[in-house]
């Protein structure tokens, strides 16, 4: 195949390398030139010289760089040159200003995906396919058992638990990353039921959201040492590491419940004893990941992380150029692993290693 | 079914024994007393049926879904649940519209699980695959375990009783009575449950009465906890099978601590306790014992040895003949048929004394025992806490696992009340092993990294002597997955070899010889004590370390 000639990404040490342009995508460690999919920590690491990201996604992206990253961007679809090569940025529908990286080359042309999902999400802009000749594609759930049931079910759902939870005088507690997915929870919900309140790590979000024109409805702050927050009617947005200390003790009796697309497996409901699961994710499910492949035409399918070798595999037996690449991306985590390594009680959503998974690490 | 399902995600998805009470009085209250019977089955973990093999079930997914037989393993191998990896992976076309007529939990398994059971497999698969379209997904997890005869709830049996004692308006303990020995076979089975008052003549056994674990090892300690050592009555703790012998009406029925009937697998003693009078009822412990050449002592076979007859729905002669049963007598409940469970103990065991001649004398000790298949259990006499102790510094060399203890005083009572009966066991014996491969585990810990094979050093070489399931934490498990992860060598199956790296100090009750092992050698009862950080695989014990405990 005459695409093998040409390599327009490699992974390296530091991450996905273009040579011809002489950038990375979503590098793991400090570089001179960084193009981000997503401000999701295992995308975006801080200390580059440059970024190039999304134009919706830069209040996000500076809220997680720091003040002092210079951020360039792009309005989706709109192409730069760097050293010559084509650059374009391409609505991933992850999180707000996620994107797929367009690579243009010698006629050649890549697409990274970053993570995408193809269902409705009223945070972001959705899901573009981009036709190229090599799709580098992430697999976080690369397997035929996850299929989302309608966000609106699922929303349906969290409204119905949150008005039970109310009506009983417990306040509810769901468990999101604070950067995507409880947003997107917050715009959801019904917000006639009761008050929305979040933690800080999700509040500070909530603002970078707002200020890159994202409507959402009212979110309380927690005021500093409160002390009973909520009258038991609340529903609180907070991430999993909230398990592990005294925070939810100001809320009184409380239910939780954890929104992930990890949630369809129950072996992973029961194992981090919380009481209920909603399957609501920011990444495909396997039919969107064959979906999103084919629908950008490429004869060529690099996989990362998730179940990369188990979706290649399933490509190649279904006649496309697919393989394995080897990335430090980790997707979506399960929520048991999610503070087990790095204990950063504002950073939950750091992606970790799902512990059920194979393939890339 | 669809109640049944409802059911089991609600038990699913509590730890609350409350709840899981709720659910059952629920669902008992308002289902069909023949929906109702078969699911007492399932929940009081009766036989089931199994209509299809996994395999079958696999294959036929593998064809409705157009997905590769190996893809359907890697989700299974992720999702740790078969039933529900294959529930998971067929389509979700929306059953027929609710007007249609749902049947019951006892109509889906006569229609499509017992009447399957003898079909051939086209007409097995017509009829999987006709069901699949009838059911929701959530049923179908349900249902795909009860097709496969694997259907465990996290209920125990105490828990239904308490339920239904609730809906009937009855005691636990008579509810907890008219349970044992299986739940009801039919609709007029179940109603008979509900029954305010029974006075049938039945062979069913009492509730056992448990005994607690007395964790102290020192003298000192249980002589403080348990006051004078008079008022207790010490006896071996056997490493048998507890059962009841239940002499009623014209019959013996033998029932063991599972509450299953076990005579098929006891002919000898069911032979020997028809000479007991009727409406008698012995609490006691089955025990294998070698061939005796007349008049010598008895020979102690151990627990492995009884498995290889309980186990059995008919005894070939062969086994009959070299793994020899009897019974030992520890108390008698039921004399003339009159309850003497409230009786203290010291007078329970006079009657026992006179209606049982023969004392049990095993091995080492005493003068040789008459032979017959029903004996009483020794006393083991003793003045002081001091001299139990040094009778139970015997025990490893007798073949028993230590005392137990209990109350003079006491009545026999029901379930594991703390207070008047403890075993006091012997220490458990202990080495350090390392970990050589990994399996994921089910449930809770599926898709984590929680079942091992542990191995100790033969000569520059380790060989595989245990597998262990229990003993960790969560977090220990997840950390322990992480490493099995990050230092498998090969994988077979759902099977890590991994670089040894990890040493667990391990715990078990004896060593036996074994063909599973490559060692030659098996450890009993093995569970995980600590993990060892301090050490390294080096700092290990030997096979030489193990077989000088055999």
């Amino acid at each position: 195949m005459s695409a093998r000639s040409l390599e327009l990404l490699e992974v390296t040490a530091s991450g996905l390398y273009c040579a011809a342009g002489g950038f990375f995508v979503d590098p793991w460690r400090r570089v001179e030139r960084a193009v981000i999919t997503h401000a999701h920590a295992d995308h975006a690491r801080s200390g580059c010289g440059r970024y190039l990201c999304a134009a919706p996604g830069k209040h996000v992206l500076r809220t997680r760089m720091g003040s002092n990253a210079t951020i360039d961007t792009l309005r989706y679809g709109e192409t730069t040159s760097i050293n010559g090569v084509t650059v374009s940025l391409h609505p991933a529908g992850h999180v707000l200003g996620s994107a797929q990286v367009r690579i243009e080359h010698c006629g050649q042309t890549w697409v990274v995906t970053g993570d995408y999902k193809l269902g409705p999400d009223p945070t972001c802009a959705p899901f573009e396919p981009v036709p190229c000749d090599v799709l580098v594609t992430e697999s976080t759930f690369g397997l035929p058992v996850y299929r989302w049931p309608d966000p609106a079910t699922v929303a349906g759902e969290i409204n119905a638990w949150w008005r039970t939870n109310r009506d009983a005088g417990r306040t509810s507690v769901i468990l999101a990353y604070a950067l995507g997915k409880a947003q997107r929870i917050a715009a959801l919900v019904d917000p006639e039921i009761g008050p929305i309140v979040a933690h800080g790590a999700v509040m500070k979000l909530c603002e970078a959201y707002r200020a890159s024109g994202v409507r959402l409805p009212p979110i309380d702050r927690v005021p500093p040492r409160a002390r009973k927050v909520g009258g038991g009617r609340a529903l609180v947005i907070a991430p999993p590491s909230v398990l592990d200390g005294p925070w939810l003790k100001m809320f009184g009796a409380t239910a939780t419940a954890v929104a992930s697309g990890w949630m369809t497996i129950r072996g992973v409901r029961r194992r981090r004893g919380v009481e209920q699961g909603f399957v609501l994710s920011d990444h495909a499910d396997f039919p969107g990941l064959l979906a999103a492949i084919e629908a950008s035409r490429a004869g060529r399918v690099l996989v990362t992380h998730g179940f990369a070798d188990v979706l290649a595999r399933f490509l190649r037996e279904r006649g496309l150029d697919a393989e394995p690449l080897a990335t430090r991306f980790t997707g979506e985590a399960p929520p048991d692993a999610a503070s087990d390594e790095h204990g950063e009680p504002d950073e939950p959503d750091k992606h970790d290693e799902p512990d059920a998974k194979d393939g890339a690490a | 079914m669809k109640a049944f399902t409802d059911l089991y995600w609600r038990l699913d998805a509590t730890t609350k024994t409350q709840e899981k009470v709720a659910a059952l009085v629920d669902y008992f209250q308002a289902a069909d007393h023949a929906d109702a019977a078969c699911a007492m089955g399932v929940l009081c973990g009766g036989r089931q049926l199994r209509a299809v093999s996994t395999t079958q079930l696999r294959e036929w997914v593998a064809a409705a879904t157009g997905l590769p037989a190996w893809l359907v393993e890697e989700c299974y191998a992720h999702v740790g649940d078969l039933a529900e990896t294959l529930a998971l992976l067929l389509p979700d076309d929306q059953p027929a519209s609710d007007a249609a007529p749902r049947p019951g939990l006892a109509m889906t398994m006569a229609d499509t699980i017992h009447s399957l059971h003898t079909a051939d497999e086209a007409r097995k698969r017509e009829v999987v695959t006709a069901t699949w379209r009838r059911l929701a997904p959530r049923e179908r997890i349900v249902w795909h375990k009860l097709v496969t005869g694997g259907l465990r709830v996290g209920v125990s049996r105490t828990l239904v009783a308490r339920a239904l004692a609730e809906v009937a308006g009855v005691e636990p303990a008579v509810m907890a009575h008219r349970l044992m020995g299986g739940g009801p076979a039919d609709t007029a089975g179940f109603a008979a449950l509900l029954e305010p008052v029974t006075a049938t003549d039945d062979r069913r056994p009492y509730p056992f009465f448990l005994a607690s674990a007395l964790d102290r090892g020192d003298t000192a300690g249980v002589a403080a906890d348990l006051g004078a050592a008079a008022a207790w009555q010490a006896e071996w703790k056997w490493d048998g099978m507890r059962a009841q012998i239940v002499r009623r009406g014209d019959d013996v029925t033998i029932w063991s601590r599972g509450e299953e009937l076990v005579n098929e697998a006891f002919p000898e003693v069911v032979a020997a306790a028809t000479a007991l009078p009727a409406g008698t009822v012995l609490d006691g412990e089955l025990l294998a014992v070698g061939p005796r050449a007349g008049g010598s002592p008895v020979q102690l076979l151990g627990f492995a040895a009884l498995s290889k007859r309980s186990g059995r729905r008919r005894v070939p002669k062969k086994i009959l003949s070299e793994i020899p049963c009897v019974f030992v007598a520890y108390d008698l409940l039921e004399q003339g048929g009159h309850d003497l469970r409230p009786l203290p103990l010291a007078d329970r065991r006079r009657l026992l004394d006179e209606l049982i001649p023969a004392c049990f004398a095993a091995a080492t000790a005493g003068p040789p025992a008459i032979e017959t298949c029903l004996y009483r259990s020794p006393l083991v006499e003793a003045d002081s806490w001091d001299q139990l102790a040094a009778r139970r510094a015997e025990s490893r060399e007798r073949g028993v696992e230590g005392l137990m203890l209990k109350r003079r005083s006491s009545p026999y009572g029901t379930g594991r009340t703390r207070g008047d009966w403890w075993k006091w066991k012997i220490e458990p014996l202990e080495i350090d092993a390392v970990l050589l491969y990994a399996q994921a585990g089910h449930g809770r810990r599926a898709g984590l990294h929680s079942d091992y094979t542990l191995g100790v050093w033969d000569g520059d070489r380790l060989v595989t002597v245990a597998k262990a399931y229990s003993g960790l934490t969560d977090a220990e498990i997840v950390e322990i997955d992480r490493i099995v992860r990050a230092t498998t060598v090969e994988r077979h199956g759902p099977v890590r070899i991994c670089t040894p790296t990890l040493v667990m100090q391990l715990a078990f009750e004896g060593v036996a010889a074994s063909t599973r092992h490559k060692s030659g050698v098996a450890v009993r009862f093995p569970r995980i004590v600590r993990w060892r950080r301090d050490k390294q695989p080096a700092d290990a014990d030997t096979l030489d370390d193990l077989k000088r405990m055999l």
